[in-house]
């Protein structure tokens, strides 16, 4: 069992175009370790100074994660994350 | 690459920049995976509230998303208004531009300029905007 990582189109490129991955971890920033390891470079589109960036959503199992607790936010074997780049401008 | 688009979502858009003025509007058009065509408009909430920034609520985003999964459909075009200045990408619209593979089309609202003018679709990719044609169809 693992956690399934719903990957949006522009970070693809990192998954070698695969839109779900797999990932492991018992808080949303092990998960984001896990998936930096694997796909080198995708953490950093993720963070900024260690903090989740303002314009990428992350939700666990359909719930923002900015209201489980952002990168505390706990996830088990069986969640599903989606990652979505915000629609966003000026 | 050309954006085709009906007349009636150019009316609709355009209608809708007006009514959300003096704040920005914004929307999606959707289209069958892989089709690249612009077939159903879907008109979203600006969750800033603001004049001079749009943002989807991230709740309305995954909503968005889940829905074109389930019809199998591709967002198409993202549009948004601009209410005091031309009808081209800010330096935010294209920091923030997530979806290389979508026309970004740019309404103004801006009165000295006739409406026909201020509406123009362009792509972001990595930071480089390029204007495409677009072909308003009756």
């Amino acid at each position: 069992m693992s956690i399934e990582v719903r990957i949006p189109t522009i970070l693809r490129p990192y998954t070698k175009d695969q839109k779900n991955v797999e990932a492991t971890g018992a808080t949303l920033a092990d998960v984001i370790t896990n998936l930096d390891s694997q796909y080198v470079g995708i953490g950093e589109r993720l963070l900024e100074n260690g903090a989740l960036r303002r314009f990428i959503n992350i939700y666990v199992n359909d719930e923002d994660v900015r209201f489980l607790g952002g990168l505390q936010a706990p996830v088990k074997d069986g969640d599903s994350i989606t990652i979505l780049p915000a629609v966003a401008g000026g | 690459m050309t954006l085709e688009i009906s007349r009636s979502f150019v009316d609709a858009i355009l209608e809708q920049s007006r009514a959300e003025y003096p704040d920005e509007c914004c929307g999606v058009i959707l289209g069958p995976v892989g089709s690249g065509k612009a077939l159903r408009l879907k008109p979203m909430i600006n969750a800033a509230h603001s004049p001079t920034f749009y943002e989807f609520d991230p709740k309305d985003l995954l909503g968005l998303y889940r829905e074109v999964d389930d019809h199998d459909e591709e967002i198409v075009v993202i549009y948004h208004s601009h209410t005091e200045t031309e009808a081209y990408p800010s330096r935010t619209d294209i920091a923030y531009a997530g979806e290389p593979g979508a026309h970004y089309v740019l309404v103004s609202t801006r009165k000295q300029i006739a409406p026909s003018t201020e509406f123009r679709s362009f792509r972001i990719v990595d930071g480089a905007v390029t204007e495409e044609p677009v072909v308003i169809l009756d």
